[in-house]
């Protein structure tokens, strides 16, 4: 590390690192200089003009945004002549601005607004005609107001830089210069609205969003997405109980700035039509609306019939459940109902992976890892369509720290673009195709390998084996599909492990062999749909559904149960790299409960409550806190909004590991299982459709 | 093709084929001591080629005047990348016409210019960025290029030396931005023509991420005469610290506007009168541009006694720039010209920055305005000011090039801006003077 450089701003003496522009050394010593086109991780524009400081012997005002730091240099932030200028470029900026600050969406939260209020002054001296050009839709949720821009570009960056898409571009010049979309009236994209978030004004506007309520008559609530498995954290913008609003305003959680389209609006299912708001029970062969209390009583009464006479229960748990739901769900099954038949929809082999690592610490990726490791191995997966925030940090990696990425897929993919090598190879042929690149990843001095559903049994084995023949640091991230579906593994929704990857020692069917059971009398579905692809044998099995909408599964129920969803409600869930955050209650759907609440009620109503202890999320984390292995997060972290990162078992899984049952569903950018297809939004777009 | 007689005060460096049979062609320039210079510097060491252009003086003859022998030695000599010779021909400048008649009459000047630039960097491939509008001079340039091909002065192992060199036309993108030098490089590597941040500047980071020496067509046509008769001589055509002559181009209000080669220096007054032939039906002088629009205007008192170069210029406050220079008569509307000037900055400005962007196109609106009669006694002030406040702040030259004759105009003829308020017509427009006559008997 070079000697740091000492300068003074504004009196005050900073020291930076060799190359750190004036505009981030002046924060480190409180002082913020305004700007618009400055955007940290973004290439710099010096466009807007609204950070120009007075630096001593330059003979004029200088751009603080791209000025490095010099020995000796002294900076003044606050002059008269330096304020003099950014008033004039505000003025300068409203002659064109439309001023609707009444009815755009971005008053209340817009940084021209503030930059006015701070520097600007109160009166315009502009009267001459302003230009008007009127909005255009660039897609369901893309909306573009020319007038608002401000040109400071950070949509074109984000979207080429940021997302390695480069759908925005720039038309025209001088004051009739527009941003314009890449199909020239419409957008061809990740339909992200990373642009939309990033835009300092109202300017691009959200389809969802746009002219429903004003920024403070929301309330702002950060919970993790619930669609794929990599756990980025979305603000919600809840006003009545619904949701108005997705995005990532503060930039915190591990994903910064980063949403893909299913986390910035597909929290629209939450008040799809279709909702179920109230428990259903056949009666005569017709599921029909039923009380709670009558609902509950039925499936506790049936339960402890069966329970009784040591029936056979089948319990299929959910990918987007909680971790305290899963491991209740479990401990109910194998302490209360006596049944080892519980699993889930598998879809990456973390067990094998664990197990191969058993005795190296520190081989688990984290999300920071992929911006921060030097090098990064890409196997059998295409992330920027399957794992959007994943390929974000690879690119964001390779764009800030030149990270090398090698990449080994059947297919093109996005990552190809940015790759140091790249191996097409046949299905099937992705370990050939790893060992291809031998040579070269032993020059690098460390790698994160990222591996999809096609490595899976004897295949992460040899994976491992060829990262540790490599000689160098190597860590790894098993790809699994949605919100939870690495809980669901880690909370034991699998016959043959318990929670913490400890061996059950009992047999018990999976997914599969209860649908092919003929002699299964009772079937627990909670928040599954897995009687979308197969059916199920057992004609007379008595089914219990814990569900959103009314599935294919849901509807050969004889019981169905309101769930809400994880919008809203509190418990944690695990994303891919085993990082562990906490839900918040954002809006609720009149008539149903969490499926904690629910499966604790039915405990209740069985007179069994005391054998799994309170439905109550903070309660059952404090449990697996203290006894899953790997579980033992501090609590200050999870309590704060953070990720804390798990580290299940350091040693072998005895178990057989079932690589036959783990397959990913493979959703793109815009589906999400079941779930996705009642949002209105992941439909609504064009890309969507063609996929 | 030439568009005016010669003047006989003129000093014929760069355009002494000008006038031959067949000027453009390589056997009329062979024969008037064509590639003698390359031949020369070919046995020559670069720093003995960038010596002897620092000899001579020469300053840069797009606009800034920068001294280019120090240009070119810029170049990083032990950079492993390639290097680039690119040449600004896509002269733009309101009132500027002098490239076009380089590379018309003499182009393998131009290609033996970049040669002598290539091998002082040792350069393998040059580009010439010709404005879109000239689109004749490239079928011109592409031809020359084709001969100095075929006879050996582009291509590999130059005159039997292990020197090769390739040169290409490149067509501009139709915008004035465009010849401000990052902005060039950009639109030479395909993308939107707008300015980069320099530091770095093109000579150490230029086109194609590598170094590279961009200068105007005139500087690149100078450097032959340069090499064949030594830095010594060129220098001494001109001043101290300018050396050699300047293509003029004399437009405006004269008997004879054309483009005279003039050595630096010469007298304003001189060449309003006896180059130009004085000014049209005896009119007096008004206003003088000394060097395109972009220079603050001159009043007739201040072009007593000064002369045509750099520091003479900017002892009073204006600039030599381009050499074009615009005379003004007594008839002409200070305001008129100050919109018109406007109008052109407002339809060239980029858009990347916010007070080139909107404080040309309020200021274009305004000056409207102003001149249509509307204008109020406070917009006077408010037009200076909101110039002054682009001054300087803006991420390209071009916000200043808007500036300053703004603010020169409101400054030196305010009151004729003041003879344009409380809805009084334009006083200069014919029409509205026969009014006035009218209303006056
Ligand atoms: C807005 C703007 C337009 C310019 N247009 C031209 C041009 O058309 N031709 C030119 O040679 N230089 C032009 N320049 C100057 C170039 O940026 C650059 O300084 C010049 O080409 C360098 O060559 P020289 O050193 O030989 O003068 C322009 C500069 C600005 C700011
Ligand atoms: S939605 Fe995303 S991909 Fe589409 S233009 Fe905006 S930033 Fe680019
Ligand atoms: S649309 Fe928004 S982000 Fe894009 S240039 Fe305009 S103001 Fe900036
Ligand atoms: S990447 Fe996954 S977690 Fe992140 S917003 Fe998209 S769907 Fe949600
Ligand atoms: S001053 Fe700014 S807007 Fe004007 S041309 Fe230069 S970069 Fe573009
Ligand atoms: S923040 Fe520096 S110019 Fe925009």
């Amino acid at each position: 590390m070079a000697a740091p450089v000492k300068l003074t701003i504004d009196g005050k003496a900073v020291e930076a690192a060799p190359g750190t522009l004036v505009i981030d050394a002046a924060k480190l010593v409180g002082i913020n200089i305004p700007s618009f086109c400055y955007y940290e991780g973004l290439t710099l524009q010096a466009a807007c003009r609204m950070c120009l400081v007075e630096v001593e012997k330059a003979p004029k005002l200088l751009a603080a945004c791209t000025l490095p730091v010099a020995e000796g240099m002294v900076v003044r932030t606050e002059t008269p002549v330096v304020a003099e200028a950014r008033k004039y470029t505000l003025e300068f900026l409203l002659t064109n601005h439309p001023l609707d600050c009444p009815v755009c969406d971005k008053g209340g939260e817009c940084e021209l607004q503030d930059m006015v209020f701070r520097y600007g002054a109160g009166e315009s001296r502009y009267s001459e005609n302003k230009l008007h050009v009127d909005e255009k839709q660039w897609s369901p949720v893309v909306f573009y107001d020319g007038p608002r821009c401000i040109l400071c570009f950070r949509c074109v960056r984000i979207c080429s830089e940021g997302m390695g898409v480069g759908a925005l571009g720039i038309v025209n010049r001088g004051a009739v210069s527009e941003i314009a979309p890449n199909h020239g009236d419409h957008l061809e994209c990740d339909e992200c609205g990373m642009c939309i978030d990033i835009c300092p004004v109202g300017a691009l506007t959200s389809g969802t969003y746009r002219y429903k309520t004003r920024p403070w008559e929301m309330d702002h609530v950060g919970t993790i997405c619930t669609h794929c498995s990599n756990g980025c954290k979305t603000t919600l913008g809840v006003r009545n109980g619904q949701i108005i609003r997705g995005n990532n305003r503060d930039r915190s959680g591990i994903n910064g700035e980063f949403l893909c389209i299913k986390g910035r609006y597909g929290f629209d299912f939450t008040d799809h039509p279709e909702r179920l708001q109230s428990p259903l029970m056949r009666v005569n062969g017709k599921l029909e609306a039923a009380s709670w209390s009558v609902a509950l009583a039925a499936v506790a009464k049936k339960f402890s019939e069966v329970r009784a006479r040591h029936g056979s229960f089948g319990v299929i748990g959910s990918t987007h459940t909680t971790n305290e739901e899963n491991y209740y769900l479990q401990k109910f099954a194998r302490s209360v109902l006596g049944t080892n038949h519980i699993d889930h929809h598998r879809s990456g082999d973390v067990v094998t992976l664990l197990d191969a690592l058993s005795g190296t610490a520190g081989s688990l990726s984290t999300t920071a890892d992929l911006y921060e490791r030097k090098a990064v191995l890409v196997v059998g997966a295409d992330l920027s369509s399957q794992q959007p925030f994943l390929a974000f940090q690879i690119r964001a990696n390779y764009r800030h720290h030149q990270a090398r990425v090698y990449v080994v897929t059947e297919n093109e993919v996005r990552e190809d673009g940015i790759a140091a090598a790249t191996v097409r190879v046949d299905k099937g042929g992705e370990l050939a195709g790893v060992h291809s690149l031998a040579e070269k990843l032993k020059t690098e001095s460390e790698l994160v390998i990222v591996f999809g559903d096609s490595i899976k049994g004897e295949a992460v084995r040899e994976l491992v084996a060829f990262g540790n023949s490599l000689g160098i640091p190597v860590k790894y991230v098993a790809l699994v599909d949605y919100s939870n579906s690495r809980g669901a593994l880690d909370m034991g929704l699998v016959p043959e492990l318990l929670p913490g990857y400890q061996p059950s020692n009992q047999p018990g069917m999976t997914v599969g062999e209860m649908l092919e059971s003929e002699s299964l009398e009772v079937l627990w579905v909670v928040g599954a749909n897995p009687l979308e692809s197969a059916a199920m044998k057992a004609k007379d099995a008595f089914v219990v559904v814990q569900e959103m909408f009314l599935t294919e599964t849901a509807q050969r129920a004889d019981i169905v149960l309101p769930a809400a969803s994880a919008y809203e409600k509190t418990g944690t869930v695990t994303n891919v790299t085993g990082e562990v955050q906490r839900l918040k209650t954002g809006p609720s759907t009149m008539g149903a409960k969490p499926d904690l609440e629910i499966i604790g009620l039915i405990a209740r109503d069985m007179g069994l409550a005391a054998a799994v202890g309170p439905w109550i999320a903070d309660k059952v984390f404090e449990e697996i806190r203290a006894t899953v292995k790997g579980y033992s997060v501090p609590m200050a972290i999870i309590s704060a909004g953070g990720a804390a990162h798990t580290m299940p078992v350091n040693g072998r899984i005895p178990v057989e590991s079932r690589p036959d049952l783990i397959h990913s569903s493979r959703d793109n950018l815009f589906t999400s299982g079941t779930l996705g297809r009642y949002s209105k939004m992941l439909g609504s777009v064009m890309e969507g459709r063609q996929a | 093709m030439l568009y005016n007689e010669p003047s006989p005060h003129e000093v014929k460096v760069l355009t002494r084929r000008f006038g031959l049979a067949d000027s453009a062609s390589i056997k009329t320039y062979l024969k008037t001591d064509g590639y003698v210079a390359f031949e020369k510097a070919l046995k020559m060491k670069p720093e003995e080629i960038i010596e002897e252009v620092k000899v001579s003086n020469l300053r840069g003859r797009g606009g800034a005047g920068f001294p280019t022998g120090l240009k070119w030695s810029f170049v990083p000599k032990t950079s492993p990348k390639p290097k680039y010779i690119v040449v600004n021909a896509d002269e733009s400048e309101p009132g500027t016409c002098k490239d076009r008649l380089l590379i018309e009459n003499d182009p393998h000047q131009l290609i033996e210019g970049m040669l002598i630039a290539a091998l002082s960097v040792d350069a393998h491939a040059g580009y010439i960025y010709i404005r879109g509008e000239y689109r004749y001079l490239i079928d011109i340039m592409d031809k020359a290029i084709a001969e100095a091909y075929e006879h050996g002065y582009l291509g590999r192992n130059l005159l039997g030396s292990a020197f090769h060199f390739d040169a290409f036309t490149h067509t501009g993108a139709g915008a004035y931005e465009c010849g401000e030098e990052s902005a060039l490089l950009e639109s030479l590597e395909g993308k939107r023509g707008v300015p980069r941040i320099r530091p770095p500047f093109p000579a150490v980071v230029g086109a194609f991420q590598s170094p590279t020496i961009l200068n105007n067509v005139e500087t690149f046509c100078a450097a032959p005469a340069i090499l064949r008769d030594g830095g010594a001589a060129f220098a001494a055509l001109g001043v101290p610290k300018a050396g050699g002559t300047k293509l003029t181009c004399l437009s405006g209000h004269l008997n004879k506007p054309g483009v005279y080669e003039l050595p630096l220096g010469f007298p304003v007054k001189k060449m309003i009168e006896e180059v130009g032939g004085g000014i049209r039906n005896g009119k007096k002088l008004k206003a003088f541009v000394p060097g395109g629009s972009s220079c603050p205007v001159l009043t007739a008192a201040e072009c007593e006694g000064l002369t045509m170069d750099y520091d003479a210029l900017a002892k009073v406050k204006s600039m030599l720039g381009s050499g074009g220079v615009v005379v003004m008569d007594e008839d002409t509307c200070i305001v008129k010209v100050a919109l018109r000037v406007m109008r052109f900055y407002a339809h060239e400005s980029c858009g990347w920055c916010i007070p080139c962007r909107e404080g040309t196109a309020w200021l274009r609106k305004l000056l409207q305005r102003f001149h249509d009669g509307h204008g109020q006694r406070s917009d006077i002030v408010l037009i200076g000011d909101l110039a002054k406040n682009m001054l300087g702040r803006t991420f390209c030259p071009l916000g200043d090039a808007a500036a300053m004759p703004t603010i020169s105009f409101v400054e030196k003829f305010r009151d004729e801006f003041e003879a344009h308020l409380d809805g009084r017509p334009c006083p200069y427009e014919p029409a509205n003077r026969l009014a006035a006559h009218l209303v006056a008997q």
